[in-house]
């Protein structure tokens, strides 16, 4: 499972990558592999909007299920990966790369103490596994 | 196979519970209505039961003992014998959905040939597997247009010329979603203006516009312009369809609709009381992932051999739980399939036919009955197989007088729209004779003299 340390996880399997005051979110490599294919990804956010922490920003299915993603950080929105939806596969096979969902300013970085760092994020998956 | 509960079960259950005897557990409802004597008759043999209902049911008229003209959203169509014949076979005959649908290959490759040939007369790209009727239909695409902006336009603006049943189904529907304004229908409104007069209504926050094609009166009536305003204010267009209509008529898909729903009934299913019917329910590809119900896929086996799936089921509530857009996870199996047998059966020519002849007919006995002193047209525009008459006399008065002479006459408007009190909404098919519609004409005339 590839967990890259430089970034933040969510306890519903979103991760942050944080550049200055800018943050990019999208999904773990353990959720990915959890739902199995992904066939639809429906980003339901628009550029400009305020969301808060915790607030539902998209919908996955896959072969076998349909999963929310949840904002990981309040933030607004600076731009939304509009290409995923018709090449959806890439979260199954790059998560924390072509397959970002959203780029936000953060508007509470505070926030970001409230999620787990690499190891931390390794350490819930592994306790899931069994 | 129904296994009762053994005593020990009973018993091991009870004690769990904490009681001794299963009637303690009764013991709230009051004792005098726990037991009630009911006072019925001595039970029956077979023989005197089957007897007995026998004389029952053939007290009942049905539409094939009379000359019907009663339509208004159900149509006393010709059914081929070849549908029932195929339809109670064993392989094909339940009416419930597959719910371990691979191993059903046959019936998934029926709902695949419905989907199919549903999706070609409607004009659309996709058709779901069916709903239980019209109306339900009809509330699922209300739904769906809804959800398809997440809530965030909050007006849906309804034709006052959609079947009142259907209006209603959609209210019942979505009485819950309290950000919601349906509009269009309202009492007041002038039920003889073109559907385009709904454009006034049409805003930024309007999710859905929905028309009847033809309306509920017959009325046939070129919607490009409505459908071009609601697609320019951003809002998308439904239109119900009587299917066969489509035989004749432009399909929807030609003219814009994102959404086609429909009665399926007339495609060879019988009347039977008011059901089971068959809802239609066809979309864009782009709504693909917002359609609720069923929908079967065609694919390959691992020998590379042609199979049918369940797709896309990641939809449904039984995956998506409360984020699900509806709560449908079934369809109308045995109808749906009834319709394709009968589709199939006719075939392209034939459906034409069948919309040809109930066009004519109707045209015909229009023409007869206006010129019967007394009624009058309602209305002069184009319409399908069935049409309003203002009558001299109270539609209820005159369709009794017609029941006595073996008629059943037209739909009485004055129930669900008081502003047609004294006008009847007759119907023609396929299945009505030049001597019906004498007959009709006939006793009509009769009525006005008494």
């Amino acid at each position: 499972m590839n967990i890259p340390k430089e970034l933040k996880y969510e306890k519903t399997d979103e991760w942050v990558k944080v550049e200055d005051k800018t943050g990019t979110v999208g999904i773990s490599d353990y959720a990915q592999e959890q739902l199995s294919d992904i066939v639809y990804v429906d980003i339901t956010l628009s550029v400009g909007d305020k969301v808060k922490k915790g607030v539902v920003i998209a919908s996955i299915e896959s072969v076998k299920a349909a999963a929310d993603v949840n904002m990981p950080v309040s933030g607004t929105v600076l731009e939304v990966n509009t290409g995923l939806s018709d090449t959806p596969e890439q979260v199954n096979t790059d998560p924390y790369g072509s397959a970002w969902m959203v780029k936000i300013q953060l508007d509470n970085p505070q926030e970001l103490s409230t999620l787990m760092d690499g190891a931390a994020y390794e350490k819930y998956c592994a306790e899931r596994v069994h | 196979m129904f296994t009762p509960h053994t005593k020990t079960e009973i018993s091991t259950m009870l004690k769990v519970v904490g009681v001794n005897r299963l009637e303690e557990l009764f013991q709230v409802v009051p004792e005098s209505c726990r037991y009630p004597k009911l006072n019925l008759p001595a039970g029956l043999s077979e023989m005197e039961t089957r007897q007995e209902l026998q004389l029952l049911s053939e007290s009942n008229e049905t539409a094939h003992d009379l000359a019907c003209f009663l339509g208004a959203g159900a149509y006393n169509h010709y059914s081929p014998a070849g549908v029932d014949a195929i339809i109670r076979r064993g392989e094909f005959l339940t009416a419930y959905t597959p719910y371990q649908p691979e191993i059903s290959q046959g019936t998934l490759q029926a709902i695949f040939e419905y989907q199919s040939l549903i999706a070609n007369l409607t004009g659309m790209e996709v058709c779901n597997a069916s709903h239980y009727d019209g109306a339900t239909a009809c509330a699922e695409a209300a739904v769906m247009a809804y959800h398809t902006f997440r809530g965030k336009r909050s007006k849906i603006v309804l034709s006052p010329a959609i079947h009142p049943h259907y209006r209603e189904t959609i209210r019942t529907y979505m009485q819950g979603y309290t950000n919601l304004t349906i509009t269009g229908d309202e009492p007041g409104i002038d039920l003889q203006q073109h559907p385009s007069a709904l454009k006034t209504l049409i805003d930024d926050n309007t999710s859905l516009v929905y028309i009847q094609y033809p309306d509920f009166f017959g009325r046939i009536f070129d919607l490009k312009e409505i459908v071009e305003v609601a697609h320019t204010a951003g809002a998308m267009v439904a239109v119900a369809v009587n299917p066969i209509s489509l035989g004749l008529l432009i399909p929807p898909g030609e003219f814009g609709a994102d959404i086609v729903t429909g009665e399926g009934q007339p495609l060879g299913l019988p009347l039977s009381f008011g059901g089971p019917y068959l809802g239609i329910f066809a979309t864009k590809k782009e709504y693909i992932h917002k359609i609720a119900g069923r929908l079967v896929g065609e694919t390959v086996d691992k020998d590379g051999k042609r199979a049918y799936v369940l797709t896309l089921t990641a939809r449904e509530q039984h995956i998506r739980r409360e984020r699900a857009t509806s709560n449908i996870c079934t369809n109308q199996g045995l109808m749906a399939l009834a319709s394709t047998v009968y589709l199939s059966l006719l075939g392209k020519s034939g459906l034409k036919q069948v919309a040809t002849l109930s066009y004519q007919k109707a045209h015909y006995a229009f023409e007869r009955i206006i010129q019967i002193p007394g009624y009058q047209a309602w209305n002069s525009d184009p319409f399908f197989n069935e049409f309003v008459i203002k009558c001299p006399k109270p539609v209820d008065e005159i369709n009794f007088h017609l029941l006595d002479h073996g008629i059943l006459g037209g739909y009485d408007l004055g129930l669900v729209y008081p502003k047609l009190k004294g006008h009847m909404l007759l119907a023609c098919t396929e299945v009505n004779t030049r001597q019906e519609i004498g007959g009709l004409v006939n006793v009509l005339t009769e009525v006005t003299h008494e």
